[in-house]
C-alpha cells in the first residue's frame, strides 16, 4: 500500500498525532484519564498503522526487534524496580511513599514509573505479537 | 450493536466477521464513555477495534477465509449461554440502581480511594498504580508472559524454517 498517496498523506499526518497523543495520554494519566496501558496501546497502534502502509520490513527497520524484545522485558523490570526501590530506602515492597522525603511527592514519583513500566511492556508485546503474525503471513506468499 | 452481534453470529466469511467485531468494539466504547469509564473505553477502542483487529487479519491471512460448517447442532449450546445470559440479567434487578451513591460498593473503601491520601486526580490510576499495585504488576507480568509465550510459539527455527511451514 506504499503508492497509496491518501494513505501515505494521512499517515504523515496521523501518526505523529497518535504518538504524540500515546505520550499525551501517559504523563496526564494521573489527572485525566489514561494511564500507562492505554498510552501503550496507542503507540503500538501508531506503529503498526505504519506498518500497514510501508509494510512490515521497513517498520521493522525503523523499529527493530531488539528493540522491542527489550521493551518487553523492560517494562515489567522498571515496575519491579520500583518496587525493590521501595524495599531499598526502607518502607514496603511497592510503598512509593519513601520513594521522596514527601510521602505524596514520593507517590507521584512511584505511579509515574510503575505507568511508565507498564506503557513499556504494553507497547513492546504488542508490537512483538504483531511481527510475529505479519512476518509469518509474509513468508507464505 | 445487537445487530453487529447477530451478524457475526450468522456470518461465515471470517473476514466480516472480523469487521463486524472491529464495528462491535467501537459501539461498546461509546457505551463506556456513556457509562463514565473512559479509561476503558479508551482501551477498547485501542486494542479491540484496532490492535486486535489487525491482529485477527493477520491470523486470518494464514487460514481460510471461510467458516467450517459446524459438526453438531449448535442447540446445547445455545440453550446453555441463553440460561446464563438470563440468570445474571435475572441477578442484575437485585443490584443498587447505576450511580446509586448509597450503594454497598460505595460505603466500604471507596471514601478512602476518594479521598485520596495519593493525592492524584484521577482516582481510576491512583487505584491502579498505588493501592493495587500488586494487581497491576501481576498484570504487566501477564502481558510480559503473553507476549513470551507468543515469542515462544511463533520465532522461527533457524534449523528448521520448513517444519514449521508445515505445521501452520
Amino acid at each position: 500500500m506504499k503508492n497509496d498517496l491518501v494513505l501515505r498523506v494521512l499517515g504523515r499526518l496521523m501518526i505523529p498525532a497518535i504518538l504524540l497523543f500515546a505520550l499525551y495520554v501517559q504523563f496526564h494519566g494521573d489527572f485525566g484519564p489514561g494511564g500507562g496501558f492505554q498510552a501503550g496501546v496507542i503507540a503500538a497502534a501508531g506503529i503498526i498503522f505504519y506498518a500497514l502502509i510501508h509494510g512490515v520490513a521497513a517498520t521493522r527497520r525503523l523499529v527493530p526487534d531488539g528493540v522491542v524484545e527489550t521493551m518487553v522485558a523492560s517494562g515489567v523490570l522498571i515496575y519491579a524496580g520500583v518496587g525493590l526501590a521501595g524495599l531499598l530506602l526502607g518502607g514496603h515492597y511497592l510503598d512509593y511513599s519513601v520513594l521522596s522525603h514527601d510521602p505524596v511527592h514520593g507517590q507521584h514519583r512511584g505511579i509515574f514509573w510503575v505507568e511508565v513500566g507498564v506503557a513499556t511492556t504494553v507497547c513492546g508485546v504488542m508490537l512483538k505479537i504483531f511481527y510475529m503474525f505479519a512476518s509469518r503471513g509474509n513468508s507464505e506468499d | 450493536m445487537a445487530i453487529s452481534v447477530v451478524a457475526i453470529v450468522v456470518t461465515r466469511n471470517l473476514f466480516s466477521v472480523i469487521v463486524l467485531s472491529g464495528a462491535y468494539s467501537f459501539l461498546m466504547a461509546t457505551v463506556l464513555v456513556a457509562l463514565d469509564a473512559v479509561d476503558v473505553a479508551m482501551t477498547e477502542a485501542a486494542v479491540g477495534a484496532g490492535v486486535s483487529t489487525v491482529l485477527l487479519l493477520g491470523a486470518l491471512h494464514l487460514c481460510k477465509s471461510e467458516e467450517a460448517k459446524p459438526v453438531h447442532k449448535p442447540w446445547l449450546p445455545l440453550a446453555v449461554s441463553v440460561s446464563t445470559g438470563a440468570l445474571l440479567i435475572y441477578g442484575a434487578w437485585g443490584l443498587p440502581d447505576f450511580g446509586d451513591p448509597d450503594a454497598p460498593i460505595h460505603q466500604n473503601v471507596v471514601p478512602r480511594y476518594m479521598e485520596n491520601e495519593v493525592d492524584v486526580p484521577n482516582v481510576v490510576t491512583a487505584v491502579l498504580a498505588s493501592f493495587r499495585g500488586y494487581d497491576t504488576l501481576g498484570e504487566t507480568t501477564v502481558v510480559f508472559t503473553a507476549g513470551a509465550g507468543v515469542i515462544a510459539l511463533l520465532r522461527r527455527r533457524k534449523k528448521g524454517p520448513e517444519k514449521t511451514r508445515e505445521k501452520a
